[in-house]
């Protein structure tokens, strides 16, 4: 099976507009919680039930998550949604908001319902216009409707919700940066703890969510936790999203089910684009590890599957690369990424990422030197674990996987100053 | 004299408005943008000093904000801002040859706007739409399948088209 959760909706005409989610089922889950006034305890149980585990790349269980809000507590609590999709390789919540923003929106209002939040906010990254404006249409046909606003469809529950639009920052992705972005500050990560669900938004309770996690809610309460868990795998329920980018003849987001083996979603995608051999494969967006395409060929798209093969499983961005690919080469722009992107806050990441780029560059460019390798493996490991959030991770783990598994490449470039394979791009 | 328009202000309260009333900084994104879109595509000390002024906030948070966020330029920039992605997809599906093709077309390199004012060319990180590499961005628009040798006329036909709005 495929397409039954975010992408349920994708073969109505107009499969954004409220007509068409009605159709096929819409709001009937927000009207029976609403109007049998189920309590959010059982449906947090039910989420819980279904190992929904976060879309956003952490994999932390979504019903867990909310257990951990403080929904007794008086004053104003927050539902966030994480639309600020930006590591290399991603790009399905862009297509859950072009082509079903009424499911995240339904989810959303459940979500705010679940863990008492009376507002909620979408951070959509600011390059996403189109993605901005079919959300902000939806908002408002929900509006119109009753579904969205105050005393919904007279309930008495009330759940405003609005989009705040980025900027381009690729930390804010980070769910306490994407807090002080909204608070109308730099996209600089916060230290943990305190933890947003004792202090987030504007210091309250607060509880961020990816768009993808938060587009399941209502299709998981609709038809069951159960349900739900039985599409995947016991260790992470339901299915998932894959983006499948780069030498592939058929690239796209699909939505499969968890624990699908690699070598079937390669052959959704088209395989490897004709002519060419699979070479290696970055399964989970550019911050996992890199994972030859042999060793690939015999993982399924789950956590632990992943995990296995020494990567991870991540927002399901799967980056193929055939064999006229030059790792170095590779490894170089994604350093550079890292060292754009890192928000300069903590030392290490700071000046580790601008070393990782320098290096790489200088071997890319035939000037690298013999030490140069174990400078590389060197900076990486004085990022990894010394800074607030995970960006400084994010860039030192690519480097050592592409140095394990692709040293000989590096070497080349060093003592013959050039790459070691043709590329026709 | 303000340098901010009628219009522009109204469109900055309404985002004021979604945010809980003490917040008003909640709503400096929003209102750089507004003001760049309407100030040619670039920020001015002035424009970000008036931004303060109208959210009740420090200058100088403003332009960290402003300085913060790879949107916003400091700097005069073409009519036309055309911003490719060279992150990992699109270089596996041949952005290079989109660089070199906008380059040659445009006769500037990345990060340099044409002599008269249409075109400028910024390499930005990526966009979030992998599986259509290579892609650029210009203005609210997403330009998609760019490959020169997949498909040899779609950059000239985007250039034609940002013209033709001349």
């Amino acid at each position: 099976m495929a397409n039954q959760v975010c992408f349920r909706n994708n073969h109505l005409e107009n499969s954004w507009s409220l007509s068409a989610y009605q159709s096929n089922g819409g709001y009937e889950v927000l009207k029976k919680i609403l109007s049998e006034k189920l309590t959010p305890e059982e449906l947090i149980e039910d989420i819980k039930l279904s190992n929904l585990r976060g879309r956003g790349g952490a994999g932390f269980p979504t019903g867990l998550k909310w257990s951990f809000m403080p929904r007794t507590v008086d004053g104003q609590k927050y539902i966030v949604c994480n639309s600020d999709e930006g590591e290399p390789g991603t790009c399905k919540d862009r297509d859950i908001l072009r082509y079903n923003p009424h499911q995240l929106i339904e989810g959303m209002i459940i979500a705010g319902y679940c863990i008492d939040a009376s507002v909620g906010y979408n951070y959509i990254r600011g390059e996403f216009w189109e993605p901005y404006a079919r959300f902000e249409a939806a908002l408002e046909e929900a509006r119109a409707a009753g579904l969205l606003g105050d005393d919904i469809l007279g309930s008495g529950f009330n759940f405003q919700l609005h989009s705040h639009l980025g900027a381009g920052a690729y930390v804010c992705g980070e769910e306490t940066a994407l807090l002080n972005s909204i608070e109308g500050k730099k996209g600089q990560p916060r230290f943990k703890p305190p933890f947003p669900a004792g202090f987030g938004l504007y210091g309250r309770p607060t509880t961020i969510n990816n768009t993808e996690s938060l587009a399941s809610i209502p299709v998981i309460l609709a038809k069951g936790g159960q349900w739900f868990l039985e599409q995947g795998l016991p260790s992470a329920g339901g299915e998932k999203l894959f983006s499948v980018s780069g030498h592939v003849n058929r690239p796209g987001n699909y939505e499969v089910p968890m624990g699908m083996p690699f070598s079937e979603l390669l052959e959704m995608a088209g395989g490897v684009r004709d002519g060419h051999q699979l070479k290696a494969v970055i399964p989970g967006g550019s911050s996992t590890p890199v994972v030859p395409g042999e060793q690939m060929m015999d993982v399924n798209m789950d956590y632990d599957s992943i995990a296995s093969a020494g990567s991870m499983l991540g927002a399901g961005s799967v980056i193929v690369m055939d064999e006229t690919t030059c790792m170095p080469r590779v490894l170089t722009r994604l350093a550079y990424f890292y060292y754009e992107e890192s928000c300069g806050q903590c030392t290490p990441c700071r000046e580790g990422t601008g070393w990782l780029s320098r290096v790489t560059q200088r071997i890319e460019d035939g000037v690298g030197v013999a030490a140069d390798i174990e400078l590389l493996d060197s900076v990486a490991g004085n990022i990894e674990g010394t800074t607030i959030c995970a960006l400084g991770d994010a860039a030192a783990m690519p480097v050592r996987s592409f140095l394990k598994h692709y040293r000989d490449e590096f070497q080349y470039h060093i003592d013959h100053k050039k790459c070691m394979v043709e590329s026709d791009w | 004299m303000s340098m901010i328009s009628d219009s522009a202000r109204s469109d900055i309260e309404n985002w004021v408005d979604k945010y809980p009333a003490e917040e008003k900084q909640s709503a400096v994104m929003a209102a750089l943008r507004i003001v760049q879109d309407e100030n040619s595509g670039s920020l001015t000390t002035e424009l970000m000093n008036e931004v303060a002024t109208l959210l009740e906030m420090p200058e100088i948070a403003v332009y960290e904000v402003a300085t913060f966020y790879s949107m916003y330029e400091l700097k005069l920039v073409g009519r036309h801002k055309i911003c490719v992605c060279t992150n990992i997809s699109c270089m596996l599906n041949n952005s290079k040859a989109v660089v070199d093709k906008l380059e040659d077309k445009l006769g500037v390199k990345l990060g340099e706007t044409t002599a008269d004012g249409e075109f400028t060319l910024k390499e930005v990180e990526c966009l979030g739409a992998c599986v259509n590499a290579p892609v650029v961005q210009v203005g609210e628009n997403y330009y998609e399948h760019l490959n020169p040798a997949i498909n040899p006329d779609k950059i000239d036909q985007l250039l034609a088209e940002l013209r033709g709005e001349s």
